[in-house]
């Protein structure tokens, strides 16, 4: 069954959506958004520092979105506005990454493939990264749920409640950094967000509660990716941009319905 | 209520200095909170209150000084920035992030006189409603000391002074002490048993009418405060709707 490339390509989504379904939540509560686009401009980098240095791709896409992640905790953390450190951090590891790539002799690099996410050519081996990179954050975020939760609500509570807000906020960077680096492949580099952020939103207008909104958002994703792969098959669309779009559509669709409810 | 000498306290602070980039915010601040008694720290803004509070809850550090905590402490913020991204019933809010069945949260609203509430959305409560919420949930931690910090900010007047009459019949029932931060002068002090007058350092401290009377209290408020003299004279069993000039 795994032989076929359409049944890879819609287990990729399904396990990808594990982990965008809740952290997504958590980006949209938060306002994390932005937070994701660097993040995942950042693994570009990463994409050329890997191929540079004969690593797994994955590995290098990791590694740049920890260090990533980490400095913009940093620097926001240091009285810069978070949107000018991200603009900055952002556009400058995307726009060194592409750099990166066009001095890379004798490798080939699909840089379109990189951004835009390839999904229909996910390997046996990628789905096992993307499974269990998706079941490691989905686990952490289940774990440490009422702990993200309260400090997410208000960092003082937390605090009183004897939560360590600024470790809950690491946690999260670093997942975001995990599904960054596993969804690359999928969606591409420059629609990972969307994939966090679309979902999640689209779960809001129908969730009464925030647990109800992290598994409506893992649903809504799934959903969208083999909506997204459907498309893509009839009517010979790019497959990455087309999961978006239907993430898209449930978005508009949920809205309707939660105001139809209301 | 006499304050105890000597005995060991719920809360205290011992010539604690606290830095926020840079500048001292708070130098040598002594203060203690003991069982049972209702103590209120005013002062101008930028006196430094809400880092006392932050202070002693643990959040922030001090730069010199100690601080020790003898008690289960329920905490009742500022304000919630309530994102409406975030769906969150009132009764997972006192859920957070200690689980309670739906006995103890029912309960814990109905003492706070708002049992309705329950499945309402955060974000959709009035002010009134979502400070008695905040002090429900604190009440759900069984404390032996309640801190909230501004509590009655964006109330009306009746709503202000409902809030208080319900401290001090939380106060009576728990046996917990209250310590609250406060730049509002009249209700407040009327309702404390004791006030700390707090501008980076502690000016004075003592009951109402004292510090009311204090030189320093009357430099840092000035001598408009006059409306609020005739409301420290009174003991704390009636409502303080009245008496309050509401122009």
């Amino acid at each position: 069954m795994l032989d076929d490339f359409l049944v890879r390509a819609g287990l990729a989504g399904v396990g990808l959506s594990l982990a965008t379904g809740p952290l997504g939540a958590f980006v949209v509560w938060r306002r994390m958004a932005y937070f994701g686009d660097a993040t995942a401009h950042a693994a570009i980098l990463g994409v050329a520092l890997a191929l540079a240095m004969d690593l797994p791709v994955g590995f290098g896409t990791l590694a740049v979105a920890l260090v990533m992640a980490v400095t913009v905790s940093t620097l926001s953390g240091r009285g810069w506005a978070i949107d000018t450190v991200l603009g900055v951090l952002a556009h400058s590891a995307l726009a060194l990454g592409l750099v990166a790539v066009s001095f890379l002799q004798g490798v080939r690099v699909d840089l379109q493939s990189w951004l835009f996410g390839d999904i229909l050519a996910v390997s046996r081996a990628d789905l096992a990264f993307i499974w269990g990179g998706g079941a490691l954050v989905a686990a952490l975020i289940a774990w440490r749920w009422d702990r993200l939760l309260v400090a997410t609500v208000n960092e003082d509570l937390a605090h009183a409640a004897g939560v360590d807000p600024n470790r809950e906020r690491m946690v999260l960077t670093l997942a975001l950094a995990v599904v960054v680096a596993v969804s690359i492949k999928v969606v591409g580099a420059l629609l990972i967000a969307a994939m966090l952020i679309v979902p999640a939103a689209a779960a809001r207008a129908l969730a009464r509660g925030p647990e109800a909104m992290a598994l409506l958002a893992s649903a809504i994703g799934a959903a969208a990716a083999l909506a997204g792969l459907w498309l893509s098959l009839s009517f010979d669309t790019p497959a990455g941009p087309s999961i978006v779009a239907a993430a898209a559509a449930g978005f508009v669709i949920a809205g309707m319905a939660g105001r139809l409810r209301a | 209520m006499p304050r105890v000498q000597g005995g060991m306290s719920l809360i205290a602070a011992e010539h604690v200095t606290v830095r926020l980039g840079g500048s001292e915010v708070l130098s040598d601040v002594s203060i203690a909170l003991n069982a049972g008694e209702i103590v209120t720290i005013v002062g101008p803004n930028g006196s430094g209150k809400s880092t006392l509070l932050r202070t002693l809850l643990g959040i922030l550090p001090v730069a010199s000084g100690r601080v020790t905590r003898n008690a289960r402490i329920g905490y009742v913020p500022q304000k919630l920035a309530l994102e409406r991204t975030l769906p969150l019933s009132v009764r997972r809010f006192l859920s957070l992030p200690i689980r309670h069945s739906r006995a103890e949260t029912d309960a814990a609203l109905a003492r706070v006189g708002v049992p309705e509430i329950g499945d309402r959305q955060l974000a959709d409560l009035s002010g009134g409603q979502l400070q008695r919420a905040m002090l429900a949930r604190a009440l759900l931690a069984k404390p032996q000391a309640i801190l909230l910090d501004e509590p009655t900010q964006g109330l009306d007047q009746p709503g202000e002074a409902a809030f208080y009459r319900l401290l001090e019949e939380v106060r009576r029932e728990t046996g917990a002490a209250v310590l609250m931060v406060s730049h509002d002068l009249h209700v407040v002090m009327s309702a404390s048993d004791r006030v700390i007058c707090l501008n980076g350092h502690v000016c004075c401290e003592g009951t109402p009418r004292v510090v009311s009377n204090a030189p320093e209290y009357r430099a840092l408020f000035g001598l408009g405060t006059q409306g609020a003299l005739a409301l420290y004279q009174h003991d704390h069993d009636h409502t303080h709707d009245c008496g309050h000039d509401h122009a």
